[in-house]
């Protein structure tokens, strides 16, 4: 088993709050790595540190044996490791189809593809895609017209075009009609066994993300507080106490 | 690509119309000739503003900066520059027909690629700024260099340089200038046509609705947008060394770099005809231009204040334009709808706006 992510004693502090102190992690290749903690914990700020929306304090982050800390957001997303928002972020006066369509994998990309059109196959997949998060026949209306729940399907959908190696996914749940939610845990394993995709999952959900993950970190007070599998971090006492402890 | 009957009519109407003009009124071929620009001033403003969601304000800069190599070239191919531009054209020079044609051309081409140039350079500055910052680091480019034309005494300073003078009959001038100036016009929209249907024309769009997500998503957003940039700097600067040549005269303020005028009018126009659609800028320009002459020939005194209400009520009332306002008003004729034939989800819901508008970041 390689190790996609690597997460090196990475701090991060805003002013006088400290959002990471210290954090150590390590994210499996093909496999669902779970985060989750308290409100607050450091997990957000995490996922802006490994992507490069902001320089660490320390530390080192490597992706693929890659240092990836000095790096900027968009070549990181270039070498296959993307993530989505918390609070969902989409092209909002595009139609689903043009969502998709601009979402292609960007490596390649040269002065002169600058001005070409898509191919069929590349419609196709994005049409395909749409249809796996079921939004196939909402495809041509205007993405910020969609209700909450289906931005965040178009925005995960938007994730999978691009082809990653590596996906973050902050709260993929939150907003979510509960009866879609099996729907799309469904969807994120595909991502996975299917398309070979590597998750890592940042989730509020406790049954969700117990259901979903194959290793758990959970983070509390910018700490890594413990790391195991589902059924040992919900057993474990400092987690149960961090929780109770922040409601 | 299928061609429809209705686009058949729209454009073999507009074509006709071009042709017509100014051979059925001759009188206003310079207005007609105008009413071009107006349109190409529009279409290039709204690559940035309308497609990209970068307002600026100093894209005249590449009208004048082409104007002026344009003239610079034109002049300095046979004469010495300095010399010319310190008789203020006093000394009547005279071109000889090939001369002021191979002037013309070479200075044409001189402007389009200075003016790229300068795009490259200042989108390396000015692309660090963004919403109104923008808008007032643009301005400060035009303005600046409308001051500092009109202190170097090489082009002419304040006092302006006298154009070589066209080898033929005015009448004849005039044509010439119209054929050329609507040549253009239309080689930028249909350009502009086909760098909105591929690839660059999603990548802006995405810069404008979320520029942190398209980085987030690794799109080259510097590329694309210093690209865009130097396609409107291109078609701008062609078209201020065509101006230029067809007032005769040029000048730093009022010619090359009238930010407050044709600066100001490009982006209204835009917002009449519908930003960030392919025709608002056609439509806006068309509309606002008549709506320029009529007011500067009947209401003369007030003719500011009729332009000031129309953008005051454009900019309260009326913020999607023309074309804008049609595509929301008939959605479906533009292809925004639901689409039952394949049921991939469980509860089909068949309406256009459900619930949160808010949800829209
Ligand atoms: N950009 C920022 N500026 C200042 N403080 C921030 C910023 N981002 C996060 N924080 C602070 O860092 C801490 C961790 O936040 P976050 O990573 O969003 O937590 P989580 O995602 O686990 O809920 C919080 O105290 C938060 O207020
Ligand atoms: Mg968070």
């Amino acid at each position: 088993m390689t190790e996609l992510i690597e997460v090196h004693g990475v701090s991060k502090a805003f002013g006088g709050v400290i959002a990471n102190n210290d954090i150590s992690l390590v994210v499996p290749e093909g496999r669902i790595t779970g985060l989750i903690g308290p409100n607050g914990s450091g997990k957000t700020t995490l996922f802006n540190s490994i992507v490069g929306y902001h320089p660490i304090d320390g530390g080192s982050i490597t992706f693929e044996g890659q240092e990836i800390s000095d790096m900027r957001v968009q070549q990181i997303a270039r070498l296959g490791l993307l993530r989505t928002f918390q609070q969902t972020r989409i092209y909002s006066k595009m139609n689903c189809v043009e969502n998709m369509l601009i979402s292609v994998p960007h490596r390649h990309e040269t002065y002169s593809t600058l001005f070409r059109k898509y191919g069929p196959d590349v419609t196709e997949k994005a049409e395909h895609l749409l249809e796996f998060v079921g939004l196939y026949q909402k495809r041509h209306l205007i993405s910020g017209d969609l209700s909450f729940g289906q931005q965040k399907l178009l925005e995960f959908a938007m994730a999978l075009m691009n082809a990653p190696r590596d996906l973050l996914l902050d709260e993929p749940t939150a907003g979510i009609n509960p009866t879609l939610i099996n729907g799309l845990i469904d969807r994120l394993r595909r991502a996975t066994a299917e398309m070979g995709i590597t998750l890592f999952v940042i989730e509020h959900n406790m049954p969700v993300i117990m259901g979903l993950a194959d290793n758990i970190y959970c983070l509390a007070n910018g700490r890594v507080l413990a790391h195991g599998l589902p059924d040992e971090i919900q057993n474990d006492e400092r987690v149960i106490n961090a929780y109770l402890g922040a409601h | 690509m299928n061609i429809t009957k209705g686009q058949v009519l729209l454009y073999g109407g507009i074509l006709t119309a071009a042709i017509a003009a100014p051979l059925v009124f001759p009188n206003y071929t310079f207005q007609f000739t105008v009413l071009w620009v107006m349109i190409l001033l529009a279409l290039t403003w709204d690559v940035l503003g309308g497609q990209m969601g970068y307002n600026s304000l100093g894209n005249i800069f590449f009208f004048g900066a082409g104007m002026y190599v344009c003239t610079i070239v034109q002049i300095g191919l046979y004469y010495d520059v300095a010399a010319y531009t310190s008789a203020y054209g006093a000394v009547k020079v005279e071109f000889t027909a090939e001369q002021y044609f191979t002037g013309l051309t070479l200075g044409l081409i001189a402007a389009a690629l200075a003016s790229v140039v300068f795009a490259v350079v200042f989108g390396w500055v000015v692309f660090g700024l963004r919403g109104p910052y923008f808008a007032i680091g643009t301005l400060g480019v035009a303005l600046s260099a409308g001051e500092l034309a009109g202190a170097w005494e090489y082009i002419g300073g304040g006092g302006g340089i006298a154009l070589p003078t066209y080898p033929g009959e005015p009448d004849e001038r005039s044509l010439f200038f119209y054929i050329l100036c609507s040549l253009l016009a239309v080689a930028t929209f249909f350009t502009l046509k086909k760098v909105y249907s591929g690839r660059f024309g999603l990548a802006i769009n995405a810069i404008r609705d979320d520029e942190e997500k398209a980085e987030g998503m690794g799109i080259h957003t510097k590329r694309y947008k210093t690209i865009g940039w130097s396609i409107s700097a291109f078609f701008l600067g062609i078209s201020g060394g065509l101006f230029g040549n067809m007032i005769g005269f040029i000048e730093p303020l009022e010619v090359a770099f009238p930010t407050v005028t044709f600066g100001i009018f490009m982006v209204v126009m835009c917002l009449l005809g519908g930003k960030g659609t392919l025709w608002g800028p056609v439509v806006g320009a068309t509309l606002f231009h008549a709506f320029k002459e009529i007011t500067w020939t009947y209401m003369l005194g007030w003719q500011w204040v009729a332009l000031g209400t129309l953008i005051i009520v454009l900019v309260v009332f009326f913020q999607q334009g023309i074309v804008g306002w049609v595509q929301e008003k008939w959605p479906e004729r533009f292809g925004i709808s639901v689409d039952d034939r394949v049921v991939a989800v469980s509860k089909p819901e068949v309406r256009a706006n459900p619930e949160s508008h808010e949800a829209a970041q």
